[in-house]
């Protein structure tokens, strides 16, 4: 194994605090604690915890709505990012943004964005930015399958490709495009094949095995920043929650996610660590991480709301 | 026979009796069914979802995958394809399911589906009804809370339509239905689950006939969609302080009935516009306008406008809420009409 025993802690660690802090959301949803839709991230950890990390802090990218385990895995504060769940003043976007726009540019998430590829124009834009700027950073988008259908996606991966931008296009395939079945609304027979037309070099990867996914992004970045221009990334994976929490999730098979169940990113984690790692300090870690979550939601509870006077700060920035 | 339903099952009413009676119709749009792809786990044609709102809900098992039809995530794709059909004899209706969405589509509106017919010396129409979903005050965030009723009546071509009540959405949607032209139909996501007196049989209310919701002599409100209900609320105030609001829905916003809303404040002389929206070239503008250039003569008091704030709609819940406008504004703003009269 060519990954160290540090990165890896760091890899669990940052996985078992999304897990955590989505089980705190799942739990704050079904008591209806807090406004808003809410789309939970577990699951799919292994996804972001091997896409983000590998990246720099001045290494940018756009989210979804889905984004609560884009910020963990980012290292964003889980107290201000539970309080943008609650939309209060400590939020990370100071409640404006809520659940959804999660966001913080000084760790270098841009934001959630809430209509589907979105992000993707943008991410190509940051990444052409670095280029002309003479930087050698790279850009990330995540998105889902669903997303592949859009005229954005498209455009972005033809600008990406004729302009050579270091954006890395990371698609979290997890079988639903909401409600909808990926047999049923994807005709192509991958989404990584979809990249091939645009020239852009692809890779399917296993989404619960975080140091796949970290390979396929360490490779990736390599490309970026030596001038190799996009990639795409297909992570398969698995969302547990539904589109989002109270959604009743008629359309998913018992079966299906019971073997999913099995690769969950946490587990595979376990038996790939073994005789590296004791298990009893990757459940120390575990804890410590639902400690975190207690304390981050505590703090989040307490915080004030908004003074009502924010409501038309922020519109325009000023001029200098 | 004349029920209570509420909006959301006026609406599926109105759909599923016209859908039996013409089979041109078809719905698509994302998830309205739910559950495509997945038969196999509900083979009796059950839906998962019936749109997020459950507006679709069962008629995906009365008419079938052919005519339900959930579509991937392609805005664009679907308006577009739902144009076209329109012009070789179908009648689609399609389903954007939040306003804010119409971004990725709006090119096939814009500039295609409103301008065919104009562009194309008036040979063909596009009978096409655009269902979507408006409104703050759902803790949605800024990105699936706008109203952007004006985006769409500033476009010759298109048709706008925002029902506030459960009678006036089944009325209007089978008008929108049968309607030559494209139709924009807009839902407000907290009026749903309002109830309403609602024939059972169909019946069709005209477009550009507006519905007084309150008699009154002394001022004229105008409400938007969700905002003749706050209206309501403000004149129950009002009366307590023996000022009579007359409240006008307009129901439709292109046409617009200006004969109502002129002739309301030629008997008042005084006008309020109630919108949930941003204030700029809105709703609220567009009417002032009309009554200071064709109804100045009986102005006693400056027009006057209560509306959201020029800003995105933010999440947190005290700050959404100062977004919207309330029955208390409203009433300030007639209580100043009195002590600003002209003589």
């Amino acid at each position: 194994m060519t990954v160290g025993r540090d990165t890896l802690i760091d890899l669990w660690t940052r996985m078992v605090r999304i897990r955590r802090f989505e089980d705190r959301v799942a739990t704050v949803a079904a008591n209806n604690e807090a406004d808003g839709f809410l789309h939970t991230y577990s699951g799919q950890e292994a996804v972001a915890c091997g896409v983000l990390p590998p990246l720099r802090d001045e290494d940018w990218f756009t989210s979804t709505y889905r984004n609560h385990g884009h910020a963990i895995a980012r290292n964003i504060p889980l107290d201000g990012l539970a309080g943008e769940v609650y939309g209060k003043a400590n939020g990370v976007c100071r409640g404006k943004g809520g659940s959804m726009h999660v966001a913080d540019q000084d760790y270098g998430m841009i934001g959630g964005m809430g209509i589907v590829a979105g992000g993707l124009p943008i991410a190509t834009g940051v990444a052409y930015g670095y280029k002309y700027l003479g930087k050698d950073n790279v850009s990330a988008a995540f998105f889902g399958d669903g997303a592949v259908h859009q005229g954005a996606w498209h455009e972005s991966l033809d600008f990406a490709a004729l302009f050579e931008c270091p954006v890395i296009f990371v698609c979290e395939n997890n079988l639903y495009a909401e409600s909808t079945y990926i047999e049923y609304h994807l005709n192509a027979e991958s989404i990584s094949a979809m990249a091939a037309p645009y020239g852009i070099p692809a890779v399917q990867v296993d989404g619960m095995d975080v140091l796949a996914v970290r390979d396929a992004m360490e490779e990736a970045i390599d490309r970026g920043r030596s001038g190799g221009g996009p990639s795409l990334i297909e992570a398969m994976t698995y969302r547990y929650g539904g589109q989002y929490e109270g959604d009743n999730q008629l359309y998913k098979p018992a079966k299906e996610e019971a073997w999913w169940r099995e690769q969950d990113p946490l587990l595979r984690f376990r038996a790939t660590v073994e005789g590296i790692i004791d298990s009893a300090e990757l459940d120390a870690i575990d804890e410590q991480a639902a400690a975190d979550v207690a304390a981050a939601f505590d703090i989040a509870i307490a915080a004030p709301w908004p003074d009502v006077s924010e409501l038309t700060t922020d519109v325009y920035a000023p001029i200098a | 026979m004349t029920r209570t339903l509420n909006i959301k099952d006026a609406l599926n009413e109105a759909l599923r009796q016209e859908m039996e009676a013409d089979s041109r119709i078809v719905l698509m749009g994302e998830d309205i069914a739910g559950g495509a792809g997945r038969d196999d786990i509900n083979p009796d044609g059950t839906d998962c979802w019936g749109g997020v709102f459950g507006v679709t809900k069962d008629l995906l098992g009365q008419f079938g995958r052919d005519r339900v039809v959930d579509t991937a995530i392609a805005e664009t794709g679907f308006v577009g394809a739902a144009i076209g059909a329109s012009l070789v004899g179908m009648r689609p209706i399609v389903e954007i399911m939040f306003a804010d969405f119409i971004g990725t589509s709006f090119d096939q509106l814009l500039n295609h589906a409103a301008k065919l017919r104009y562009m194309y010396g008036g040979k063909v129409s596009v009978p096409i009804v655009v269902r979507t979903v408006t409104g703050a005050g759902f803790r949605a965030g800024a990105e699936h809370s706008q109203t952007l009723y004006s985006l769409y009546t500033h476009v010759p071509g298109l048709k706008v339509v925002a029902p506030s009540t459960a009678r006036d959405a089944k009325g209007l949607m089978l008008s929108a239905i049968r309607d030559p032209n494209p139709v924009i139909f807009m839902e407000h996501k907290r009026l749903y689950l309002l109830d309403d007196d609602v024939p059972e049989e169909p019946y069709t209310i005209p477009f550009g006939v507006a519905r007084i919701a309150r008699e009154g002599k002394d001022v004229t409100i105008v409400g938007v969609q969700k905002m003749v209900h706050t209206a309501l609320d403000a004149a129950k105030l009002l009366a307590e302080e023996g000022i009579e609001a007359e409240v006008i829905d307009p129901r439709t916003y292109s046409p617009l009935d200006e004969d109502t809303i002129l002739g309301s404040v030629e008997k008042t002389g005084r006008l309020v516009i109630v919108d949930e929206s941003h204030p700029r070239c809105s709703l609220p503008t567009d009417i002032s306008a009309l009554v200071a250039d064709k109804g100045f003569a009986s102005l006693r008091s400056p027009i006057k406008m209560v509306t959201g704030p020029h800003t995105p709609i933010p999440f947190s819940p005290p700050l959404e809420d100062a977004f919207i406008p309330d029955a208390g504004q409203i009433v300030e703003a007639v209580k100043s009409q009195f002590e600003m009269a002209r003589s």
